[in-house]
């Protein structure tokens, strides 16, 4: 080879299925992750539609509620599982965690292959599960009703769960590590972007919590299977032990659900405010924070389960505190707009998007966190409004954020800007036209999970369905004009955005060994004033 | 490849690999502490709820075999300590010899706990159900003890089938390791151990806190 050429990027190190489907490179195995997390959004964005289309009407529109409940668990499954948990990790962060600190590839390469096949098994075993007939219980398998009365595929669909939860522990046991072993030189931990603590504090949580899931799981499964076990009241076990464990793993999993999206939204505010990130350090020590105190909130859930009241108490105030390094980030993101030289492309508006909507996400749970009003308002959809916020407000926003600002990077291609405004425009105003409603039928007593409603709640409903409608476009839009600008998209120069962070230095896309030569990190990351005094030179 | 060998191309050193294995490795073990925690915690509630049949269970336990695996799990451990030792000092064989007696006494609890236990507890009709042979008023509760029996030891079991396969591994390699290069071995025994330290949970929740009331 010669070696004046610029070396091959990683999309041309090879043109066969085999090239691919037995890469080790961080990068591809980021790209088969895309095309896997893609395909499960889409599915379970369908159930998502289908919910609404059956809201339309009071008496319901699909005509059998146990389809109904088929779907709304599908939704959740597919949602939970084979979207929101891995979507920036095992997507972005694949791609990136490598790039931005200046390494050739993650510590274990072979092992984030083998956690993308586990996700495939997984995914498959999801879609027996759901094309054999479908699960009735929600995606939280709660006790008796899963290990007894459930007659849908649940052993089939805990599998699935099962094998997804190893992938997870895969992908976080290899980040930490990398985040360890593997910065450049002179890349020190107050020198990472914050994109990478944020993805340190979710693989923290990935690998500490799953765990608990996989077993509660195992449990649940060999009741089911013999027809006794730990969750059964008849031999002195107990139910509600189940949802103990379950929301152990789960509430922490609400974080994996969002604190990748915070790393995201943190790189983006800078980039295109033209100026330092606001508090870095506030910034880095809230995700740790929301890491560690994510793990002492599961009791929330419970607060009507029939907890001690003492223990109810406990758990709310924790649940406050959750709130106070979520509100630190969200006054930081503001702090760094305030005076900067704001460019409203795309990534930014998603961005924005972002922090009103995980704002409203936020604070809303604050009502959920209240023992009275929670009485009041739990199973109801005001808490399906609530983590909708949360996580397709925000976590959702962020991850369209992320694939467009690191687009060019991960392709070499631009992407349409007009379009990619248009994009995130509809889907703001679609998501909110979607779960504003949800709020209102909340707070006016309608419960979650019904498969028809009293007519005076029609209206709010039937906002509801159009919004959905109006989200659904904004969702397809992406797919079309992003695979459009794959084939005819402007190539993409090595830092488009002029965006500070060392996977700008290389180029798009970048060559498979990531850089020529490894870099030496000398300063502080979001150095943007002198990036802006250079360009007016 | 003499070059490919020294360390994979993504650690500027072969001193940085060895230390992402050992770090990966005990990162592994914390997940797996968090695997078998809830088993433990739901057990322990469990007995706490309901703790006189699960006297009465746990007194239909083999106690001479578990006291026999739990020695042979311990002494499996300590011959694998001393295998590291040798290759560490440079000696193959004594490390080939003396992980070849860890993967027989780990064999051996397997054999025993499977073959003979099993077999004598599901014989007494001890496996939870309509069949069980427990009667009276601890019946209830001493099947969620066997309950827990049974699943706990056969997950226990599946580990350490797995750590056979991973010692065996090692064996088989063994002309791969010298004194400055054994991480594998290293890695592999930090697994080897673990298992026990399960072992050492399980072991008093099945025989002996039942006995001591």
């Amino acid at each position: 080879m010669n070696p004046s050429a610029a070396p091959a990027s990683y999309l041309d190190d090879g043109h066969t299925l085999r090239s691919w489907l037995f890469t080790t490179d961080h990068k591809r195995i980021a790209i088969l992750y895309i095309g896997a997390i893609t395909f499960f959004f889409f599915v379970g964005g369908f159930a998502a539609f289908l919910i609404r289309y059956n809201l339309l009407s009071p008496k319901g529109l699909i005509g059998s509620a146990e389809t109904y409940n088929r779907l709304f668990s599908m939704h959740g499954i597919l949602m939970v599982w084979f979207f929101l948990v891995p979507a920036v990790p095992v997507t972005l962060g694949n791609f990136l965690a490598p790039l931005m600190l200046g390494a050739r590839d993650l510590a274990f390469p072979r092992l984030n292959l083998l956690s993308w096949y586990l996700f495939m098994v997984a995914g498959v075993v999801a879609l027996y599960a759901v094309v054999g007939g479908g699960v009735d219980t929600g995606w939280t398998f709660y006790t008796p009703l899963t290990s007894f009365y459930s007659k849908g595929h649940v052993i089939a669909a805990v599998v699935a769960i099962f094998i997804a939860g190893f992938s997870s522990i895969a992908t976080g046991l290899n980040f930490i590590v990398t985040i360890h072993k593997l910065r450049a030189p002179g890349m020190t931990w107050y020198r990472m972007p914050v994109f990478l603590w944020s993805l340190y504090a979710t693989s923290v949580i990935l690998v500490l919590a799953t765990p608990v899931l996989a077993m509660t799981l195992l449990l649940l499964a060999f009741e089911r299977i013999f027809g006794i076990g730990v969750f059964d009241p008849k031999i002195g076990g107990d139910p509600l032990l189940f949802q103990h464990l379950f929301w152990f793993y789960s509430h922490p999993a609400v974080y994996v659900m969002i604190l990748p999206g915070f790393g995201v939204i943190s790189e983006i505010i800078p980039a295109f405010s033209r100026k330092e990130l606001f508090g870095y350090k506030f910034v880095v020590w809230a995700s740790i924070a929301i890491a560690v105190i994510g793990f002492l909130v599961w009791g929330h859930h419970m607060f009507v389960a029939g907890t001690s009241l003492f223990s109810a108490l406990v758990f709310s105030l924790l649940s406050y505190m959750v709130a106070v390094p979520s509100a630190i980030k969200v006054f930081n993101w503001i702090g760094t707009m305030h005076k900067g030289y704001i460019h409203f492309d795309a990534p930014m508006l998603y961005a924005i998007g972002f922090i009103g909507l995980f704002t409203t996400g936020g604070l809303t749970g604050l009502f959920l966190a209240a023992l009275a009003a929670d009485v009041h308002l739990t199973q109801t959809y005001f808490v399906v409004a609530h983590f909708h916020y949360v996580m397709v407000g925000g976590m959702v926003s962020a991850y369209f954020a992320g694939i467009h600002f690191w687009w060019p990077k991960m392709t070499g291609r631009l992407y349409p800007e007009m379009w990619g405004r248009a994009g995130a425009i509809i889907i703001f105003v679609g998501f909110n036209l979607t779960f504003f409603p949800q709020f209102l039928l909340g707070y006016l007593g309608m419960p979650r999970r019904y498969f028809a409603y009293p007519q005076h709640f029609e209206a709010l409903n039937l906002l509801s369905s159009a919004g959905a409608l109006t989200l659904a476009v904004g969702y397809i839009l992406p797919l079309g004009y992003l695979t459009w600008s794959l084939f005819y998209g402007e190539r993409a120069s090595a830092n488009p955005w002029g965006a500070t962070g060392l996977e700008w230095t290389t180029p798009s896309p970048p060559p498979t060994e990531n850089f020529a030569v490894t870099p030496i990190v000398t300063e502080e990351p979001y150095q943007y004033r002198q990036a802006e005094t250079v360009n007016h030179e | 490849m003499s070059d490919a060998e020294a360390h994979e191309f993504q650690f500027g050193s072969a001193e940085r690999q060895h230390e992402a294995a050992i770090s990966g490795m005990w990162l592994f073990l914390a997940t797996e502490a968090l695997f078998f925690g809830p088993i433990f915690l739901s057990w322990i509630y469990a007995r706490h709820a309901d703790p006189s049949a699960f006297d009465a269970g746990s007194r239909h336990t083999a106690l001479m075999i578990g006291l026999t695996n739990t020695g042979l799990l311990l002494a499996s451990s300590f011959t694998y300590s001393v295998g590291l030792a040798c290759i560490a000092f440079g000696s193959r064989r004594g490390m080939v010899i003396w992980l070849a007696i860890a993967w027989a006494l780990g064999a051996a609890f397997i054999g025993l706990k499977f073959g003979v236990e099993w077999r004598m507890d599901l014989k007494e009709g001890l496996f939870p159900g309509p069949n069980f042979a427990i009667h009276g008023p601890a019946r209830s509760g001493a099947q969620l003890f066997f309950a827990f029996y049974f699943f706990g030891t056969a997950l226990h079991g599946l580990h350490l089938v797995v750590g056979l396969g991973l010692v065996a591994w090692i064996i088989f390699q063994a002309e791969r390791f010298t004194a400055e290069r054994h991480s594998p071995v290293r890695v592999v025994g930090l697994y080897w151990t673990f298992i026990d330290i399960i072992w050492l949970v399980l072991f008093p929740l099945i025989y002996l806190i039942g006995r001591a009331s």
